[in-house]
């Protein structure tokens, strides 16, 4: 079955065409200036700069972490370009109608059109286009919500006091080597506003499109959820097939105040490169969430895409009885390598963290699951409980497990469970014998696997999801 | 309907079966008898195609077509079925999904519409009645946390869904009380309407005084040395498979 599963890793991807748009890309390279050229065009307040230098030089004095299961050539951060973005966007278009045409149609080609009246009813889209927000639609029907979702470079403009309010208190400007790349070079993403009381009436979704060729993305998401709120937010990607790695490095904030509740759901699909591991996304993503009393964050991400994944979205769980989960499923083949997983920081009484993790290896992938569980001092009654699921397809794969768990208060609790199973031949001989073939059984089989994480998506895009699974393991049986 | 011509196969360097010999009749139910590693299982699997059991020489034809030549999938929608003894588990995937998809992929090759879930379920609910399994099976996971029987009364259940031409049952009486034998067998001999054949393999006469058998065969070594009516099976009840080793050495001095 091996050597069916090997010749059989050849898939296409679906996303992996080029738009021909003139962009105006800066050229390769980093240094204050570039920052300050970057923050002139987005005409940012002088305090955005300051805080960009920051985080630079901050970022200038940091290693490069390199305690993941991840092997991947070091990335020259001066090969880079820093700032792309489509020669149409510059006298901001008002409308859809004065948006570049074959922007329009690279996202109908990507299955998301951007007219309102062609969308799924109930979501709505920002879409950024390497550096820039295109578009965001259904703004009018938000705001009569009193909701705020727009690209943070225009809300840098429009509500300067509640950007500099929150951004970077989560994942603050120094965290981490990429989080402070980010902080120095952010370009676009969205920011939400949720205010007290509100329940966002639509689905909230982003979809980031990396297009220019050497040039990095690194997004800037602020999820802001007033007391009692509630809102759900869904992200996708992709990107264009490349010989070349590029580079995604992005940073997700979500702070969830009093009884709020932010569900963050996100289909990663980045372009894993070749089945020899030529090209490909490296997605160093930091994402975190903050949760006062009685809040409530649920991370649920599907993980197809990408060719060095390392992202662990986290919940610091400060209010008493404060609500964290973390639903994942992450499937690599081909070369792929995924470091992934989740920080769940119990800090107040009776905080409670759900973790579901689901890692399916196939081809020559390696599949690493990383989690921490920490219960403070003052965790007094807290409750974590950790699944870890890793399922392997053929014999050349590799699943791992890294569980760490701290507790500094005797009367909290932490259960971890952890499995290991392959996609049988026993299994598969049973779906063939009843009539299916062998890429349908071994799909369904994975479904089955995911079911507890996909339940937990959004319902159009638990379809999504799972047609997307379908779709990478296209080939992953002879 | 099916012609099993001088069938040698083996599974890795084991010679299984030499030379085995069967002509089977739309209609009629074979009981293949016989001892431990006499190859009854082997045969199921080189019928249905599974992996690593390499046919060496010989034919296999299912209505006129050359069955060794079909890929597993194509010989199940082709419409032979095989009744596991050992049922593996499908955690996550409901019974209702899997036959589902199973029905409706047998149906799309032989050109038919796929089902709508309420035709489905109402076939779906006859069949589990008929086998006697509660209707929450169809929810469950395919075998997951089944019972020995529950799982070989779900096989069946599979079967009366399936509607194959042949159905070959691996030993579906083995681990059974006599309570859920008969169940297994009534199953069975709902789905006997003049047409479709049987292939029963099974080690012990106990399933064929339940479901009669046209014929009876004795598989020794990878071969089939007698067969006869269903008297044949009392016979092996009465003498075990003990004269079949006497047999073969009288065979040897001649």
């Amino acid at each position: 079955m091996s050597e069916q599963i090997d010749q059989a890793l050849a898939r296409k991807y679906d996303a992996g065409f080029v738009s021909e748009i003139e962009s105006e890309t800066f050229p390769i390279g980093l240094d204050e200036d570039v920052i300050a050229r970057l923050s002139a065009i987005k005409g940012e307040p002088e305090w955005m700069l300051e805080w960009r230098l920051k985080a630079y030089r901050t970022w200038l004095k940091m290693e490069e972490p390199d305690w993941a299961h991840v092997d991947y050539p070091k990335v020259d951060y001066q090969s880079i370009s820093y700032y792309s973005a489509p020669k149409s966007m510059k006298d901001k278009p008002k409308s859809l109608d004065e948006v570049d045409p074959e922007l329009l149609r690279t996202y109908e080609k990507l299955g998301i059109p951007l007219h309102e009246q062609e969308m799924l009813a109930g979501v709505a889209v920002d879409a950024v286009f390497d550096s820039v927000s295109v578009v965001t639609t259904f703004r009018e029907k938000l705001e009569e919500a009193g909701v705020i979702f727009c690209p943070i470079s225009e809300a840098l403009h429009k509500y300067p006091d509640l950007v500099k309010k929150y951004l970077g208190t989560v994942v603050p400007r120094g965290d981490n080597f990429f989080a402070a790349l980010n902080s120095a070079v952010f370009t676009d993403g969205s920011f939400v506003y949720i205010p007290k009381g509100v329940r966002c009436p639509m689905e909230l979704s982003t979809y980031f499109r990396i297009n220019e060729q050497n040039t990095g993305q690194f997004e800037r998401t602020l999820i802001v959820a007033e007391e009692g709120s509630h809102v759900s937010y869904l992200e996708g990607c992709t990107a264009p097939q490349r010989d070349e790695n590029q580079l995604h490095a992005a940073v997700v904030e979500l702070v969830a105040l009093d009884d709020a509740e932010i569900k963050y759901s996100t289909v990663q699909n980045w372009y894993p490169g070749d089945e020899n591991g030529k090209g490909g996304i490296y997605n160093f993503v930091t994402k975190r969430g903050l949760c006062e009393k009685n809040a409530k964050i649920s991370w649920t991400q599907v993980e197809t895409g990408s060719a060095v994944t390392w992202k662990y979205p986290s919940c610091i769980l400060k209010g008493d009885n404060s609500v964290g989960e973390f639903y994942s499923v992450a499937l690599t083949r081909g070369r792929q390598q995924a470091d992934t997983g989740t920080k769940m920081i119990h800090l107040g009484k009776n905080t409670k963290s759900t973790i579901i993790s689901k890692g399916i290896s196939a081809g020559r992938s390696n599949n690493a699951y990383r989690g921490l569980v920490r219960m403070g001092p003052g965790a007094e009654g807290a409750r974590n409980f950790t699944e870890c699921d890793s399922l392997l397809i053929g014999d050349q794969c590799g699943a791992h497990t890294f569980p760490y768990i701290e507790s500094s208060n005797p009367t909290a609790i932490v259960e971890h469970e952890a499995t290991t199973s392959k996609v049988s031949d026993d299994q598969l001989f049973l779906c063939r014998q009843r009539g299916l073939d062998p890429e349908k059984a071994v799909s369904m089989i994975v479904n089955g696997f995911c079911k507890e994480v996909f339940r937990e998506l959004p319902m159009e895009f638990a379809v999504e999801a799972g047609k997307l699974l379908e779709i990478s393991l296209e080939g992953s049986v002879g | 309907m099916l012609s099993i011509k001088d069938l040698h196969a083996r599974v890795e360097e084991t010679t299984i079966l030499k030379g085995l010999n069967l002509e089977i009749k739309p209609g009629e139910v074979h009981a293949i008898m016989g001892p431990n590693g006499a190859g009854k299982s082997t045969l199921g699997y080189v019928l249905s195609g599974r992996d690593g059991y390499e046919v060496e020489s010989g034919s296999v034809e299912m209505d006129g077509k050359d069955l060794l030549d079909m890929e597993v999938e194509e010989r199940a929608q082709a419409g032979l079925f095989l009744a596991f003894q050992y049922p593996v588990e499908i955690p996550g995937v409901s019974n209702m999904e899997f036959m589902k998809e199973s029905v409706n992929a047998l149906r799309e090759a032989r050109g038919e519409k796929a089902l709508s879930s309420a035709e489905f379920l109402k076939k779906a609910k006859e069949a589990c009645k008929q086998v006697e399994l509660p209707l929450d099976f169809l929810k469950r996971g395919v075998n997951e946390g089944f019972s020995g029987g529950e799982k070989k009364r779900n096989e069946i259940m599979q079967l009366i869904m399936l509607e194959p031409k042949i159905a070959i049952l691996d030993e579906s009486d083995s681990g059974l009380d006599v309570d859920a034998l008969q169940v297994v067998a009534k199953g069975v001999n709902s789905q006997r309407d003049g047409k479709r054949s049987f292939i029963v393999v099974t080690h012990y006469q106990r399933l064929l005084d339940y479901i009669q058998p046209d014929y009876v065969h004795i598989l020794s070594k990878g071969k089939i040395v007698k067969s006869g009516g269903p008297e044949l099976a009392k016979e092996v009840e009465a003498s075990g498979y003990a004269w079949l080793a006497e047999a073969e050495a009288e065979g040897a001095d001649a």
